[in-house]
């Protein structure tokens, strides 16, 4: 009887077990913005990460996934404090996400001082690359100036001779049209910073642009704002007559709302919806069954950051007080991008290709966006030499 | 000097629209002495009511129309569901209760029509820019904003002004009681002031709705800009909010497009980059001040009050 009772027993323990170990969870907090307009990028994010946990069985690294989905309603003040209360109060192991620039900038020093590890899956502020990079901050994404780069380069290969800049006045509009600046060989004839977020009349500005009589005019405007501000150039007739070049204006969220009067506008990203890759592909078609609509590259970005943490969370076998060799397998970019593979730079900034990409209409009259050309190979941002990580 | 007068008609196009707003706005506030902070989701209504029609006639026009009468119907209703309620109480609880109808619009609109916002497309022809003088092409659409707004205007001074109903309207606000002796049913004189003001805000929104997309919260911003008019003008007077919108909308136009070249004649390029921006976004309340140290009651105070 005794020994049927010790028998039972261990086996109980043994059953216990793995039973406790599962109790164990990978605790993410996933910071983007949920409330006014910017929620369909939100949304978009949400979707993609949630896609990502349903390809991975609901499961990183073997170990079953707790989500905390944050709304920082696009402000910095809402974004630190939302950070700190998911650092502080729900001891999360990973924080994803950031759509802003400036709410990044206002959370670096909570998520570098209580060394979480982070996944920043869209906002690229260059300070962030440069002197606030962290051991532990990884971006799936790319920093602000490598994208108005790549559409300088192409305004070169366009022969463009001047060009008018413009864009809203926060972090990320400076970097762009500093970005732009860089590899653009043309005279800047203009530039405007316009009021952030709430200036979405730009006639004044518009009248500017074809008073300065530029070649081209490159704008960025992210989210809603890019429809307002393709629409309004539109309106003003000068499709015909000065070219629009852009950087994250056109993207799978506005197209479905410009429709005809963004095509033809070009721009430059490191991820297209048609990228020919298998994980891309899988992950387009997927979305597209389950939301009923495209992806954006926000989406895409935030995608990668699940195969990202699966990555490193597999190589410490679940250990997630492991930060160091989590650190150590992430630097390795070692998972399937939707974007092809890619290396991360000393600074954890990726260093990517970027795609020409155009707005067609498609014959059954939808409208999508479509690679062109591979506009730079390999593209590290130039603010790596200023973050202390070799 | 082309480039001048382009700014200039730039300033009048704003000026028209925060007119459309500042209307309701004073009317309602003059003589129903009601603060409305809802006035701006009865814009974004406005905006997504013909965001929809439009797409289900396939008509701008006819969209537009629907759009109205919807608006109108929903601030009546509003107003006999809602705002009579707050009638005779102070401010700060107008200020509390149509704030809390803010809210509320804002998720009504988000449940009905989802985040992502609308477009309301222009008809092809809109889509371009004509030459009003040899040399100066200025978007058709913002022309044709500032001359329906301008009949807009007309039209309601002869309703005020000219017609039995206007007649009311003034008599109703200047002595509420002693119309309602003489027999006039003042409650519904009400509403229907209510939903001419809700009508103007959703005019303003439906014709603003191709430049600036439909959106949740797409009023708010606006809605400040609009008492900003309403207190320059005069609190209750539509020739006051007349004149103001002008003002008001020039002053921003000027702001943004000469200030930040002006000042780089005189100061570094980043000094005078920020200093410009800084300044050109707080010029419509530099004239506001300015206004009300000389007229605290604004450039044409309602007689009755």
């Amino acid at each position: 009887m005794r020994k049927v009772c010790i028998a039972a027993g261990t086996v109980l323990a043994l059953a216990a077990g793995p039973a406790m170990g599962q109790q164990k969870t990978v605790k993410i907090g996933f910071i983007s913005t949920f409330t006014g307009p910017p929620a369909a990028i939100g949304n978009d994010m949400k979707n993609s990460f949630e896609l990502g946990l349903d390809h991975h069985g609901r499961k990183l690294g073997g170990l079953p996934v707790e989500v905390i989905y944050a709304d920082d309603q696009t402000k910095p003040e809402v974004g630190v404090q939302k950070t700190q209360e998911l650092i502080e109060s729900n001891h999360v192991d990973f924080v994803v996400g950031y759509i802003w620039s400036n709410v990044l900038l206002a959370s670096v020093k909570p998520l570098v001082d209580s060394k979480t590890m982070t996944v920043v899956t869209n906002a690229g502020a260059s300070q962030f690359a440069g002197e606030l990079c962290s051991p532990y901050a990884f971006s799936t994404s790319w920093q602000n100036d490598q994208t108005p780069a790549a559409v300088g380069l192409y305004m070169n290969q366009k022969g463009v001779k001047s060009a008018f800049l413009i864009g809203p006045n926060y972090a990320a509009g400076k970097d762009m049209l500093a970005g732009v600046q860089q590899t653009f060989k043309g005279q800047i004839v203009g530039q405007e910073l316009t009021r952030w977020p709430d200036q979405l009349d730009f006639s004044a500005e518009l009248s500017k642009a074809r008073a300065a009589k530029p070649d081209a005019i490159f704008a960025f405007y992210p989210g809603g704002a890019g429809v307002q501000f393709v629409t309004q150039y539109v309106q003003a007739g000068l499709k015909g007559q000065i070219p629009l070049y852009t950087a994250f204006t056109v993207d799978d969220l506005s197209l479905p709302r410009l429709k005809d009067l963004a095509v033809g506008i070009p721009g430059a990203q490191e991820w297209v919806n048609d990228l020919p890759n298998l994980t891309n592909q899988k992950f387009v078609a997927d979305y597209r069954a389950k939301y009923n609509a495209s992806p954006s590259f926000y989406g895409a970005q935030t995608y990668d950051a699940v195969g990202l943490i699966d990555s490193a969370v597999t190589a410490v076998k679940g250990d997630l007080s492991n930060k160091e060799g989590m650190r150590k397998e992430m630097e390795k970019a070692n998972f399937k991008s939707v974007r092809g593979n890619f290396k991360f730079g000393n600074n954890h900034i990726p260093i990517q290709n970027f795609y020409l990409q155009d707005a067609v209409k498609n014959s059954d009259s939808s409208y999508s966006l479509h690679t062109v050309a591979t506009i730079v190979k390999d593209d590290q941002d130039r603010f790596h030499d200023r973050c202390s990580m070799k | 000097m082309l480039y001048f007068f382009e700014q200039f008609l730039n300033g009048i196009q704003l000026g028209m629209l925060l007119f459309l707003l500042a209307a309701g706005l004073t009317l309602i506030f003059g003589i129903m002495d009601l603060v409305n902070l809802a006035h701006g989701s009865l814009y974004m209504l406005g905006a997504y009511f013909a965001a929809s029609f439009a797409e289900w006639t396939d008509s701008f026009l006819l969209g537009a129309i629907l759009a109205l009468a919807a608006t109108a119907l929903v601030g009546m209703v509003l107003e006999v569901v809602a705002m009579r309620r707050l009638y005779g109480r102070n401010h700060l609880d107008h200020v509390l209760g149509t704030f809390g109808l803010l809210l509320f619009f804002n998720e009504l609109v988000r449940l009905i029509w989802g985040p992502a916002g609308m477009t309301l497309s222009l008809p092809p022809e809109m889509l371009n820019a004509i030459e009003v003088v040899p040399g100066l092409f200025y978007p058709l659409y913002r022309l044709v904003i500032i001359a329906v707004t301008l009949a807009v205007a007309v039209l309601i001074y002869f309703l005020i002004m000219r017609t039995r109903l206007g007649m009311l309207i003034r008599a109703g606000a200047s002595n509420r009681e002693m119309v309602g002796a003489l027999g006039v049913n003042i409650k519904l004189l009400y509403t229907l002031v209510f939903g001419l003001g809700a009508a103007l805000a959703g005019f303003a929104g439906l014709m603003q709705a191709p430049i600036l997309t439909v959106q949740i919260g797409m009023g708010e911003n606006i809605l400040i800009a609009a008492f900003v008019v309403v207190t320059i003008g005069g609190i209750g007077s539509i020739r006051g909010a007349f004149v103001a919108s002008l003002l008001v909308g020039l002053a921003d136009t000027v702001g943004r497009a000469f200030v930040p070249d002006l000042l780089r004649a005189f100061l570094s390029e980043s000094a005078s980059s920020s200093l410009g921006r800084a300044l050109s976004s707080m010029t419509i309340y530099l004239v506001m001040a300015l206004v009300l140290i000389v007229r605290p009651e604004g450039l044409f105070p309602a007689a009755s009050k």
